[in-house]
């Protein structure tokens, strides 16, 4: 048995390494994906291009508006007259938000009564988030401020401080300065490994079918488990190079700061790659054409991306698709990625998604043998 | 008493199409003896490849008994694998391995250790004529040489009987040659069983059984010889100088069986051959039809073929 597999092991080997340009492809793309999303991907979006209608073109509209940029969340990139004006600058999608300050704001702040419209553009749910809770906070401290100068003027003995009824500490765990990278770095590294993986071996038998190198396989005493493992062997070594330049780069480059412990992060990550290569055998087992497996293997990484966790929270989502969940290892992966990446937390807070990852990755791997079409027809 | 080989017993074979089901093996019975050399003959799509591909397990019957070497083809598979070769129709050995490396994959897929490995693959290639392309890709070879490294690498696990499905298809004629003389030598030295598809006469007579397989079914199995004369009468052959009136002349002819065009000759059966040559050219003559080389001629494996193949056409026609 363990000389079959290691002659389809060695087989797959030379195959993998004849085919140069393919082989630096796929050490190279997880790499460059990494590096293309860290840079694109911002969840809190800053620089929001926004115009004004500043119909007051006073000292208290002029603070207002010079609070907005100073909190780096709105670029200014032209003044207009009115509402109309805003939201067509909106509509043409030149600016994503637009102020209006009424005539007489000064005057309207003075006795208490001012209001301002801010406009947003809806269409894009990170600008609008952004958007709206930042314009909120601001809008917020400048009001009390300017209520605090108001107080602190009649009553000069209290100082402002004294003046606030409630003060809420909040203590961010694992990154207290809310980086981006440092969300997303753990989950992408978790995210890319399940693409690659899955693409590695989704066309490794299906591939034989098409060049039907099958048939002579077929009449070998080769089973199909043994084709299964000795498939997944050099894929294994492939995923795990890139796993290790993408957490060194993700690290390194981007200053992303691994608390954890990496000998543990590389085993449990072993039993992950598995995992996704099994996933892409059975995809491969039970596709008749290359095409059929692309498309499915597509399907399995674009709604992985969705219900697995990484970007969105599962516990909000509704039971039925928290259990397909369960389909995907970068489901199980992820808790484990960011929990020794980011969080630094150890296996006894983790055997949870250990175990089941590696009941799948052993039930995978089977499944995908059993599966496997023996016959030709 | 010959030892059984390779036999099937009433194997049918029933492919699902979209016009409904299709009888590839239509209740199929053949038998082949340890160390002989059987030729499976038949016109493209009359079910050889489906018929290999049943008996060695690759495709799943629809009904019957197939097995090889007393082990059933669908339940003792890999006991089938351990000792049976197989060449495929198309070249299906990984294109982009070298020579040496296909053999050493087969090799130990098969279970054959590293120093037996070195000892029988130098024997092999230097028998297949590859001992100095060993590096280069499977895939650059000619097809002759595709073939040579199919038998080899099928042979590898020194089996005791191989199929092959159209070995020399789209292979040369000398290739043809050296293949068919290595197989010679197979059988003489190892008494190696060889069960060979082809749809090619002259290795039909190389062959010391042959079965005639037409549309699923086996039409009739005999030694070459056998199914030579199994063609009722005799056969004339001439050659016409007006081949289309000729030809439509001959087959209402008393003591005519058969009409068979050969080129531009034309082959007739007859009952009696002299009776049979003076009709001809009486009617011939009295048509103002001219012709040329009217000779008695042994019948061939080409117009046995070919007779049984129209005699069973107008049988199912028939019915």
């Amino acid at each position: 048995m363990l000389r079959r597999i290691l002659a389809i092991t060695q087989k797959e080997f030379i195959q993998t390494v004849r085919d140069r340009t393919t082989l630096m492809i796929m050490l190279s793309m997880p790499l460059l994906q990494l590096i293309l999303f860290a840079y694109a991907i911002h969840m809190d979006v800053k620089h929001i291009p926004m115009v004004i209608a500043d119909q007051s073109m006073d000292q208290a509209s002029r603070s207002y508006i010079t609070d907005m940029v100073r909190s780096d969340y709105f670029d200014i990139i032209s003044t207009v007259q009115g509402e109309a004006d805003v939201i067509h600058a909106i509509d043409a999608g030149t600016a994503r938000a637009g102020l209006v300050i009424p005539p007489n704001f000064a005057a309207q702040v003075d006795r208490g009564s001012a209001n301002v419209l801010l406009l947003v553009d809806g269409s894009d749910p990170f600008t609008t988030q952004s958007a709206y809770n930042a314009a909120n906070v601001i809008s917020q401290t400048h009001a009390i401020t300017l209520a605090l100068d108001d107080l602190s003027r009649s009553m000069p003995a209290i100082s402002s401080q004294d003046l606030s009824p409630l003060t809420t500490h909040i203590n961010i765990l694992y990154n207290p300065d809310l980086k981006d990278l440092w969300f997303l770095i753990p989950g992408m590294i978790a995210m890319l490994l399940q693409t690659q993986t899955i693409a590695l071996t989704s066309l490794a038998v299906v591939r034989e079918r098409e060049a039907g190198t099958i048939e002579q396989i077929l009449v070998s005493p080769i089973r199909p488990l043994e084709l299964m493992l000795g498939k997944t062997l050099p894929n294994l070594l492939i995923a795990l190079i890139n796993m290790l330049t993408i957490v060194v780069v993700g690290t390194l480059a981007f200053g992303v700061p691994f608390q954890g412990n990496f000998p543990l992060f590389l085993g449990l990550a072993l039993i992950y790659v598995f995992a996704g290569l099994g996933l892409g055998l059975l995809i491969s087992s039970v596709s008749q054409n290359p095409r059929q497996a692309q498309q499915l293997n597509m399907m399995i990484s674009l709604v992985g991306l969705i219900i697995s966790g990484f970007i969105f929270p599962r516990y909000t989502m509704p039971v039925v698709l928290q259990g397909i969940g369960y389909i995907f290892p970068l489901t199980y992966f992820i808790p484990i990625a960011r929990g020794i990446f980011t969080k630094g937390i150890g296996i006894e807070f983790l055997w949870g998604s250990v175990a089941a990852l590696t009941i799948f990755a052993v039930g995978i791997i089977f499944f995908a043998a059993r599966l496997f079409r023996q016959r030709l027809d | 008493m010959t030892e059984i080989a390779i036999s099937a017993n009433g194997l049918v074979k029933t492919f699902r199409t979209r016009k409904g089901p299709l009888n590839a093996i239509d209740n199929l019975t053949l038998e082949v003896g340890r160390g002989e050399t059987y030729g499976l003959l038949g016109p493209d799509g009359a079910g050889k490849t489906t018929t290999t591909r049943v008996i060695l397990g690759l495709l799943s019957r629809t009904g019957g008994q197939s097995s090889i070497l007393g082990f059933d083809s669908m339940r003792d598979t890999y006991a089938i694998r351990e000792r049976v070769g197989y060449i495929a129709q198309q070249f299906v050995l990984p294109a982009d391995l070298t020579v040496i490396e296909n053999m050493r994959f087969f090799a130990s897929v098969q279970g054959i250790s590293q120093e037996a490995q070195d000892a029988r693959i130098p024997e092999l290639l230097a028998f297949a004529g590859l001992t100095d392309f060993t590096r280069r890709l499977a895939g650059q070879l000619s097809g002759g040489m595709k073939k040579k490294l199919a038998l080899a690498c099928s042979l590898i696990h020194q089996p005791q009987v191989v199929l092959l499905d159209e070995p020399t298809l789209g292979v040369d004629p000398v290739s043809r040659r050296e293949f068919w003389s290595l197989l010679g030598n197979l059988r003489a030295e190892k008494g190696l069983t060889i069960f060979v598809c082809t749809p090619y006469m002259d290795e039909a007579e190389r062959c010391n059984q042959v079965g005639l397989i037409y549309k699923g079914r086996l039409i009739a199995h005999d030694t070459p010889s056998g199914i030579k004369k199994m063609v009722p009468g005799h056969l004339l052959e001439f050659k016409p100088a007006k081949f289309v009136p000729a030809r439509d002349l001959m087959g209402g002819l008393p003591g005519v069986l058969e009409v068979q065009t050969y080129g531009a000759m034309l082959h007739i059966f007859v009952e009696e051959a002299e009776r049979g040559r003076r009709t001809i050219e009486k009617t011939l003559g009295s048509h103002g039809l001219e012709w040329s080389g009217m000779r008695i001629i042994e019948p061939r494996m080409e117009e046995a073929f070919i007779s049984l193949v129209s005699r069973q056409e107008a049988q199912d026609h028939d019915q």
